[in-house]
């Protein structure tokens, strides 16, 4: 894993907000990936059609591998047990159905515009996140 | 409705060409984010900051638009009370977050690229998120 580099991690977040404001002033959306994940799915009917929903989260895996491509990053590496894979996988699939977001529409979209109800939410599951790796790092002192 | 689907597709690439140019699609970094008695990890703190600021202004400017310009009208969340669901769903969905490292949007980027251990962990978030809408919904 390289250091930490505080110039692309910016650059980065830029990118994230300028696709999360793109979307709200062209296609009148919160760019919320738990959200249009779920509506992609036929799970639930969101602002807009299912076709925008599917489009935007096919086009995460593309400009995400491209950018790996174009800019020779070190492929990532998932250490993590099966157990605790699906585990996680179940719990943040439920839980941002019951939370009505995640990282991106809560974090970002909502906490731009001041939402409570986001900010709550965001400091609710960076808490959560917090302790749950405390607890295994340092308690059960699992390698992670 | 082709440009719609072009922009939104647009729109998604750039969203995970973000994510994987801060890293953010590497779960150890997330980790170490969230790892505070650790070596802590300010990345994430780094990308919400500048995430956030193309997302503030893009929200002033919305007060000044009638309408998006592909679309016929907004879609932003109403102002709703801070109630149990939410608080109890963030939580869930934290110490998902903790256990891995992948949050929703990661996740998916990280699809092609971070093999097996990748492609388990979508699964595992898509029959959560059917076990919610799908039953839990709906015997609540």
């Amino acid at each position: 894993m390289a250091e930490f580099n505080a110039l692309t991690a910016l650059a980065g977040g830029l990118l994230i907000g300028i696709a999360a404001g793109a979307m709200l002033l062209l296609l009148g959306r919160i760019a919320g990936v738990s959200g249009m994940a779920a509506q992609s799915l036929g799970l639930s009917r969101g602002a807009t059609s299912r076709g925008v929903a599917a489009a935007f989260v096919i086009g995460l895996p593309l400009g995400a591998t491209l950018l790996t491509i174009m800019t020779n990053a070190p492929a990532i590496t998932v250490t993590t047990s099966l157990p605790l894979l699906i585990a996680g996988g179940l719990l943040v699939g439920f839980g941002t159905r019951l939370g009505n977001g995640c990282t991106s529409g809560h974090g970002v979209c909502g906490m731009a515009r001041l939402s409570r109800r986001s900010i709550a939410a965001t400091a609710s599951f960076m808490a959560a996140g917090f302790a749950t790796v405390f607890v295994l790092r340092h308690l059960l002192e699992m390698p992670l | 409705m082709t440009v719609r689907l072009l922009v939104a597709l647009a729109i998604g690439a750039l969203f995970g060409a973000g994510l994987a140019l801060s890293a953010m699609i590497d779960p150890a970094r997330v980790l170490g984010f969230l790892d505070l008695a650790g070596r802590w990890d300010p990345t994430l703190a780094f990308v919400m900051g500048g995430a956030l600021v193309p997302s503030f202004i893009a929200y002033r400017w919305l007060r000044r638009l009638e309408k998006p310009a592909l679309v016929d009208s907004f879609a932003v969340p109403e102002t709703a009370p801070i109630d149990r669901p939410l608080i109890a769903g963030s939580v869930l969905f934290g110490i998902g977050w903790g256990l891995v490292g992948f949050c929703p949007g990661p996740a998916l980027a990280a699809l092609l690229v971070g093999g097996w251990p990748v492609l388990v962990f979508v699964a595992a978030l898509v029959v959560g998120m059917i076990v919610h809408d799908r039953m839990w919904v709906r015997t609540a």
